[in-house]
């Protein structure tokens, strides 16, 4: 048994009755590149806090080199000989970098010669942060930390929105800083990066270390497998789920609306481009469908609902509602096309301090042409509708805030609803509310598609594709990689897809060279 | 600081001690010491007997408002909100006016470091507050505001006490040449005196790191909590001198606040501190400070009815803030 250079055991952790993490463990051994790994909401981003002190563990223990440590600030983390690099960098923007490396007392030549290596030869340390571009910025965080020497680094999605010459660069040196005997914890979305570059990883699901695999051909394919748990669960949810959702959808269980294949889409995206996340994206979006889109977190799907919820101009491209090129300048633009938003964090949508009749009847009243007295006879009938439709309970209807979380769901989608909906674009509608609450939603989301409203559906949860969706469209990097008809889309091929693996087993070559053709085109 | 300031190395340029970038970088300062420049050229134009005396009772004038915006330059570049400057500006005046009153020259020193104490603690108490209550800033501060001038009428309840005469000289005439205002020189030293080893520190450094983000200061080992409550009790340590400035120009204390809560806010706005936090510096809000003067005086002796003149005064700086706002913006768009 060799030595281990980090050894986390049994680390719990919860958030009110929610459990993070229950029995977490992470073991690296010095010198080696380890790669972190799990589903969204796994578990992965609470270990990484707690690792790093911004989060303290409910239990558990972390030891460096033998010596048990509690990390209560990064401050504390880093003389323990932990540094990490964050997905969004850490450099404070108002700074100069040169100031920033005071901030953290990181040595200037150091740092100075670790930059070089990875690749940036123009820069100048009393250069304000701000004026920097974000990928520069993750290199001078990367160069910050290794510069402090750390016994362990520990990247977080450090390459995911980095350009493929700095990426290379940046594997490369991270390659080499186990020579030294240091070692890497490595968090990325991209299964070919690890498999090219870690020596073992350790795979969570539901809050748990699920397995620790030695990267070896087909390393992957177990990966996977960890990550998704035991086939029967799957199996069974998707066998008996289906049935619930069409029981409880009112629609006459029919199949799902492909009859409307033909036609003008009613929302068509032709190579939507927005910064460094999204590079290229185009589907179509037809009336009558539920269309899931899958991602893994940070590949551009918050970018691509900004854009179509008109919160957010794209940086290039097209977008045709009903055949009509159209551009959103404001959020209310995309309501006047049609297209409104269920966002994921509830509160972002609601107003929490006021009825549920005022936020569902909110849409109504902001309408400009309607300014002037609210017509609460209207008002209240389509309130009352869209309140009998969804099913909400109203026990604590004065305030949004006091309602539950699937509850307050409900009422983002009813305003829409009680307006008449054309085309509803819900981002993980169903994150942290309760099964039962789930189910109404997917049926409510037949439902309308069967009354021929377009849905766009993003999740997080793999199994609602097969659950609500017709078809799934999965975007990696920023464009999409696969499109799936739901019978097809069940876990292991979302899975494979999201993370950018061929669909049938790869052949470690395979995937070498479906590397270096990603490469190519990126 | 030599240590982590190694020379430079060979091959790797320093653009930053470059002209064009020291101009670029610190446009907005220049463009209000400019402005500065061009206001007393105006007064003289208007006034042509404008001389040495009225830059000395100009700078005497401006004093108290320097230093509010001293104070309150360094809780917004932290990334926080004073109301509470011009009541401890106030509690603090009177505290040294009781002390001084009838008494001899040696309990003018004694009022001094009482008062910057007195105005350290109460900082500091502020941003304790703030820091363990959780309570936005502006509702803290303007909470103890009242706080403040409840205790400052406890103190004195009416203008009264004194000032030894050593200390009433500190703010009047001139040194070296007349052309060289005494409030001028305070003013510069006292600032500096604090701000600049400050600012050269990690905690300096803290302070604009907690303003500029607080996760990323966070990330980087701030202490966050620790560096809002410094950056507080620095600021009443200002607004302790400001006090000090309102009794060296009466020669009594005023247990009323005046105006110098929102003139501070005025005038660091101006100064080109950024209310988001993590941006400015001293230099802008201490030229800020005088423009305010400047134009309120030069309207009044081209004869503009006082009223209209404060009306004015608050156009121009929705003017000028505004043609800084957009600077801004063409430059984030280019």
């Amino acid at each position: 048994m060799t030595d281990l250079l980090l050894d986390a055991t049994g680390i719990v952790k919860r958030y009110g009755a929610v459990a993070a993490l229950k029995g977490a463990s992470l073991a690296v051994r010095p010198g080696e590149v380890h790669a972190l790994l799990g589903a969204n909401g796994a578990g992965k981003s609470t270990l990484v806090k707690i690792l790093t002190g911004t989060v303290r563990a409910d239990g558990g223990t972390i030891s460096i080199r033998g010596e048990t440590r509690v990390m209560r600030s990064a401050a504390e983390a880093r003389r323990a000989g932990l540094v990490s690099v964050y997905q969004d960098p850490s450099l404070l923007p108002d700074l100069t970098v040169h100031e920033n490396l005071r901030l953290t007392q990181t040595p200037v030549q150091p740092f100075r010669d670790w930059v070089d290596r990875l690749g940036i030869h123009r820069l100048s340390i009393h250069d304000y942060v701000r004026d920097l571009p974000l990928p520069t910025l993750r290199i001078l965080d990367l160069a910050r930390a290794l510069a402090l020497e750390p016994d362990v680094v520990l990247l977080d999605e450090m390459t995911a929105a980095l350009p493929a010459d700095l990426t290379e660069r940046v594997l490369e040196v991270v390659g080499k800083h186990r020579e030294s005997g240091r070692s890497v914890i490595f968090i990325s979305h991209r299964l070919i990066e690890i498999s090219q570059l870690c020596d073992r990883a350790t795979v969570l699901r539901d809050g748990e270390t699920v397995g620790v695999v030695d990267m070896a051909p087909g390393a992957e394919d177990r990966i996977v497998s960890l990550m998704l748990g035991p086939s029967e669960d799957g199996a069974a949810a998707s066998a008996t789920t289906p049935a619930v959702t069409r029981a409880a959808g009112l629609a006459p269980a029919g199949e799902p609306a492909t009859a409307s294949a033909t036609g003008t889409p009613r929302i068509a995206v032709r190579g939507i481009r927005v910064g460094t996340r999204l590079a290229d994206v185009s589907f179509e979006l037809r009336a009558g469908e539920v269309l899931g889109v899958v991602a893994l977190e940070g590949q551009g799907q918050e970018e691509l609902f900004e854009v179509l919820s008109g919160s957010r101009r794209p940086d290039g491209g097209e977008l045709l509602v009903d055949g009509v090129p159209v551009r959103f300048g404001h959020p209310a633009d995309a309501i006047r096309a049609g297209l409104v938003y269920v966002p994921a964090d509830r509160l972002e949508g609601l107003l929490p301090q006021r009825s549920v009749r005022e936020n569902i009847a909110l849409p109504f009243s902001a309408r400009m042409a309607d300014w002037g007295p609210i017509r609460g006879a209207a008002e209240k009938v389509s309130v009352d509708g869209a309140i009998a439709r969804l099913q909400i309970d109203t026990r604590a209807q004065s305030e949004v805030r006091r309602l539950s979380g699937g509850n307050q769901q409900k009422v983002t989608i009813a305003r829409w609803i009680a307006t008449g909906v054309r085309t509803l674009l819900c981002f993980d509608p169903t994150r942290g509310i309760d099964i039962r609450t789930k189910r109404q939603i997917y049926a409510l989301l037949r439902e309308l598609a069967d009354a021929g409203a377009a849905v766009l559906l993003y999740t997080s949860e793999l199994e609602e594709v097969q659950l609500a969706c017709d078809r799934a469209v999965i975007i990696f990097g920023g464009r999409v990689v696969e499109e799936l008809p739901a019978s097809a889309a069940d876990e292991p091929t979302l899975l494979r897809a999201a993370y950018a693996l061929p669909p049938d087993a790869p052949m470690p070559e395979q995937v070498a060279e479906a590397a270096i053709a990603g490469g190519t085109v990126a | 600081m030599s240590a982590l300031n190694p020379p430079i190395a060979p091959g790797q340029t320093r653009e930053a001690s470059s002209f064009g970038q020291l101009i670029r970088r610190n446009g907005w300062v220049i463009g209000l010491y400019l402005l500065v420049g061009a206001l007393l050229i105006t007064a003289r134009l208007i006034r042509p007997e404008y001389g040495a005396p009225d830059l000395q009772s100009l700078a005497t004038a401006v004093l108290p408002l320097a230093f509010a915006a001293a104070a309150q330059t360094v809780v917004v570049i932290s990334g926080g909100i004073d109301l509470s400057v011009g009541a401890l500006m106030a509690f603090t005046s009177v505290t040294a006016a009781v002390i001084m009153k009838d008494r001899g020259d040696e309990f003018g020193l004694i009022a001094i470091v009482l008062a910057l104490a007195l105005g350290l603690v109460a900082g500091a108490v502020n941003g304790l507050l703030v820091v363990i209550s959780r309570v936005p800033d502006i509702i803290v501060t303007l909470a103890m505001s009242f706080v403040w001038a409840g205790c400052a009428l406890l103190v004195l309840n009416s203008p009264g006490g004194g000032a030894a005469d050593w200390v009433k000289s500190l703010s009047v005439g001139s040194y070296v040449t007349e052309w060289l205002p005494r409030a001028l020189v305070l003013a510069l030293v006292a600032i500096g005196v604090v701000w600049i080893p400050l600012r050269r520190s990690r905690m300096g450094l803290a302070i604009y790191a907690i303003g500029s983000n607080q996760v990323a200061a966070l990330r980087s080992g701030v202490d966050v909590r620790r560096t809002k409550v410094l950056a507080y009790a620095v600021c009443g340590l200002f607004a302790a001198m400001g006090g000090l400035a309102l009794t060296m120009n009466t020669g009594i204390g005023t247990p009323v606040p005046g105006p110098y809560t929102l003139s501070s806010v005025a005038a660091i706005v101006l100064g080109g501190v950024s209310l988001a936090g993590g941006r400015g510096g001293m230099l802008g809000p201490l030229a800020a400070a005088f423009i305010l003067a400047l134009i309120r005086s030069n309207l009044f002796f081209m004869g503009v009815d006082p009223n209209y003149s404060t009306v004015i005064q608050g156009v121009i700086l929705v003017i000028v803030v505004m043609i800084g706002g957009l600077a801004t913006l063409r430059r984030a768009r280019a």
